[in-house]
């Protein structure tokens, strides 16, 4: 019943990690490619450090924007629990794309909650099709720590049916001029992760 | 030219379009980002933020009765507030177009209560417009304009976060300007509601009320899908996206104006087709009506009115409908035992240190709206209610004079001081009251995505201003005892504290200091915690800092990117193990 040539992705994560943004990348690289395009965020009080998503669906003619469960053919999450709490939107067949930092809520420093130390064994048996990425780390290698968030982006695009040249860009309109080249690298080393 | 436009930015582009001149609001989530995206049109329009919605509304009210096309903004709460100049502007009418435009939160993403703006179109007598996306967005936004001048009436144009915050196509238009000179024309009798004139104007609200009705039937915003005819469902606003979605085959009644209600096209379509369902968020306003209407109807019996409509609840309504079960997918099972991340006041935020100060004491605390609600949650746990804008400081009061025999605290911020928290402060001083109040000041509109307010000396156009005291208002209300303590300060911070809690007469703290998301700078070094030193008391983690991550049986670890160099967790340490981070290591 869910409209089925519709695309929809996923991105999860910890509010200050830069969703918005890579969000924002994803529909302006449908957009270039010719999709209708529909996404949608959350602003307000959950972006202080809490739980985040956003979501972004493109297609020939998009209704909802919100992503029904179980259909995102990609869902990427910039911290690696934040994947497992949002699971349930992935279609079977989608593409998880993970990255391996994780932040530590308040909720486990004040000993209300714990970490778990298997999180690399459940998104092996969450997620068929797994990218776990050091995002972290090759963001730091693009130059900038805080492009971790293209980095994922850049993974997540093997798993989407857009245009090279759409993804240049969504990437070009979307960041400032000052900050493009090092945005890019991190896309690139993500891209060629996967 | 076609953009990918949040509704807020259509909005704004479609008031824009419309030649508004003037434009007032209070930032509330999801409405605040329109008048962020107008005022970037600051040659042509003049935009302002107003210290509450009621001001916001009432200064476009005198702007459009001098012949101005007004746009006004504000939450689905700061419509309650707004609610008294509403009533009667409806009454008077409008000269120039004026629209408030009003976001509904239905799943409290960012708000205290769900309630459904469409009551207040029909409560007021005003034309309500539902947009159900981006595009929907600019054009209703121009035709409520249009509307607005053609019957003189204050229209509402109602969004919903999912309509706010999403982003679509939109094909942008140009500017039309009014062409009409500003000049008021005085008119007593039309603008003046003493009862002689007033009861004059009562029943002319009826007849226009009627010629609007008439404007339903036709009006462009309402228009009939035809499909498959066993299925017409009646929907508006976001529903309808998640209708195409989950019932692709069905014809579709969308009411883009959903107030007055076109009762000739509802009875057309429902003779049209077998069975009729009413799709709606929140309240089951429209399906009420349908049935008053003599027509049989499904509803609410299958779509929650409870939280937020989506595509996945409404397949379950489907399945529910045809004797089916759908389940949505749920988080799997490995995320039952998943930390929860709520939102936290963040690292480095000066509203901490209140917190953690007020901890020490037996004290009942009344919060407000503002980030500092968060102040609620463990490990900090000292709010104890909140009610509403302004109802940290006459909760306070209430309890203090119902002989409640602790301390009452009341806590609000400096944009909610101004919005509503003065003649509260003046009641307690007027009526003898002993309260403590405390304004964490961080010298701007945090929440909302740090908006500029009465105190910071900057207007929404980017100009100077006058920057308000807080200290100066409170004296002039005759709080005799007013002091402000900086909060990175701690120890100062807790003194101060004590001491006014002690008093027997009305106090107020200003705790000052900007916040750390918008000042851009940290505001001292980051913070080690040498692990050898460490006795592992944990007396730190008590400040819920975000960048302060314990574990157990080891000692804590402040996140290198996460601290913002306040220093609270080496001023609580009792054993010197937390220390500053040289520069260049």
């Amino acid at each position: 019943m869910i409209a089925e040539n519709t695309v929809s992705v996923v991105l999860a994560g910890v509010g200050g990690q830069g969703i918005l943004l890579a969000s924002e990348v994803v529909a302006r690289a449908a957009m270039h490619a010719g999709f209708d395009v529909k996404t949608n965020e959350v602003h307000g009080m959950a972006q202080r450090g809490g739980s985040v998503i956003a979501q972004i669906r493109y297609g020939t003619k998009v209704h909802s924007p919100l992503v029904p469960e179980g259909t995102a053919a990609v869902l990427g999450a910039l911290e690696q629990i934040e994947a497992i709490r949002f699971a349930q939107f992935l279609a079977p067949d989608g593409l998880a794309v993970v990255s391996s930092q994780a932040i530590v809520p308040v909720t486990v420093s004040s000993g209300q909650a714990s970490y778990p130390e298997d999180v690399p064994q459940r998104l092996a048996a969450l997620f068929p099709r797994l990218a776990y990425v050091h995002a972290d780390k090759l963001a730091a290698a693009a130059g900038n720590t805080r492009t971790a968030n293209l980095v994922i982006l850049g993974a997540m695009s093997n798993g989407l049916d857009l245009p090279a040249e759409a993804w240049q860009e969504a990437i070009r309109t979307s960041v400032a001029p000052k900050h493009l080249d090092v945005n890019v690298r991190a896309f690139d080393l993500g891209r060629k992760a996967v | 030219m076609i953009e990918l436009l949040s509704g807020n930015e259509a909005i704004a582009r479609g008031a824009f379009e419309a030649g508004v001149t003037v434009a007032s609001g209070y930032p509330g989530t999801p409405s605040t980002e329109i008048l962020e995206a107008l005022v970037a049109h600051r040659d042509k329009v003049y935009c302002e933020w107003a210290p509450n919605e009621k001001v916001a509304l009432e200064v476009a009210a005198g702007a459009c009765l001098a012949g101005a096309r007004c746009l006004v903004t504000m939450k689905h709460v700061g419509l309650n507030v707004a609610a008294d100049p509403l009533m009667t502007l409806a009454y008077i009418g409008t000269v120039g177009g004026l629209v408030i435009c009003v976001g509904d939160d239905p799943g409290m993403h960012s708000s205290q209560n769900e309630q459904d703006t469409r009551h207040f179109a029909r409560f007021a007598k005003v034309p309500i417009f539902e947009p159900s996306d981006s595009q929907e967005a600019k054009d209703f936004t121009t035709l409520a304009f249009e509307i607005s001048e053609r019957f003189t009436t204050p229209v509402i144009l109602r969004t919903t976060t999912r309509v706010s915050h999403s982003r679509s196509l939109v094909t942008l238009g140009e500017r039309q300007e009014t062409g009409r000179a500003i000049k008021f024309e005085k008119d007593p009798p039309r603008f003046v509601p003493i009862p002689l004139w007033g009861r004059v104007m009562r029943t002319k609200l009826e007849d226009r009320l009627g010629k609007l009705r008439e404007l339903a039937e036709n009006c462009a915003a309402n228009h009939v899908e035809w499909s498959d005819r066993k299925l017409g469902i009646i929907t508006g606003s976001i529903s309808y996206q998640y209708v195409r979605e989950i019932f692709p085959d069905a014809s579709v009644l969308k009411l883009g104006l959903s107030f007055p209600f076109p009762d000739a096209l509802i009875r057309e379509f429902a003779a049209g087709v077998e069975q009729v369902l009413v799709v709606e968020e929140l309240d089951d306003i429209l399906e009420e009506h349908i049935r008053s209407l003599g027509i049989a109807c499904k509803g609410r019996q299958f779509v929650p009115g409870i939280g937020e409509l989506s595509p996945g609840r409404l397949a379950q309504a489907k399945a529910a409908m045809e004797g089916k079960s759908f389940s949505i997918p749920a988080p799997p099972a490995q995320a039952a035992d998943l930390p929860a991340r709520p939102p936290v006041l963040c690292p480095g935020c000066p509203h901490r240190s209140v917190f953690y100060a007020l901890a020490q004491h037996d004290v009942i605390v009344t919060g407000d709206i503002g980030c500092y609600s968060l102040g609620v949650f463990k490990p900090l746990s000292r709010i104890d209610t909140i009610l509403c804008m302004g109802g940290g400081i006459t909760l306070a009061h209430g309890m203090d004079k119902a002989g409640e025999k602790r301390k009452i605290v009341g806590i609000v911020g400096d944009s909610t001081f101004f919005h509503s928290g003065l003649t509260g402060l003046l009641n307690i001083v007027y009526n003898r009251g002993v309260s403590t109040i405390i304004v964490v000041d961080n010298r701007t509109t945090a929440m909302t995505g740090h908006q500029d307010h009465p105190g910071t000396g900057r207007t929404l156009m980017g100009e100077t201003t006058v920057a308000a005291s807080i200290e100066e208002l409170a004296r002039a209300c005759g709080v005799k005892r007013v002091r402000t303590v900086n909060p990175y300060d701690l120890h100062a911070t807790q003194q101060a504290i004590t001491e006014e809690l002690n008093a027997s007469e009305p106090s107020l703290i200003v705790s000052s200091a900007p916040c750390v998301l918008r000042e851009k700078k940290r505001p001292g070094p980051q913070r080690k915690i040498n692990s050898e030193v460490c006795k592992k008391c944990g007396l730190c983690l008590k400040l819920g800092c975000p960048a302060a991550e314990g574990a157990k049986g080891a000692a804590p670890v402040i996140n290198e990117v996460l601290c913002a160099g306040c220093g609270m967790c080496e001023q609580v340490c009792k054993f010197g193990a937390v220390a500053a981070v040289e520069e260049g290591l």
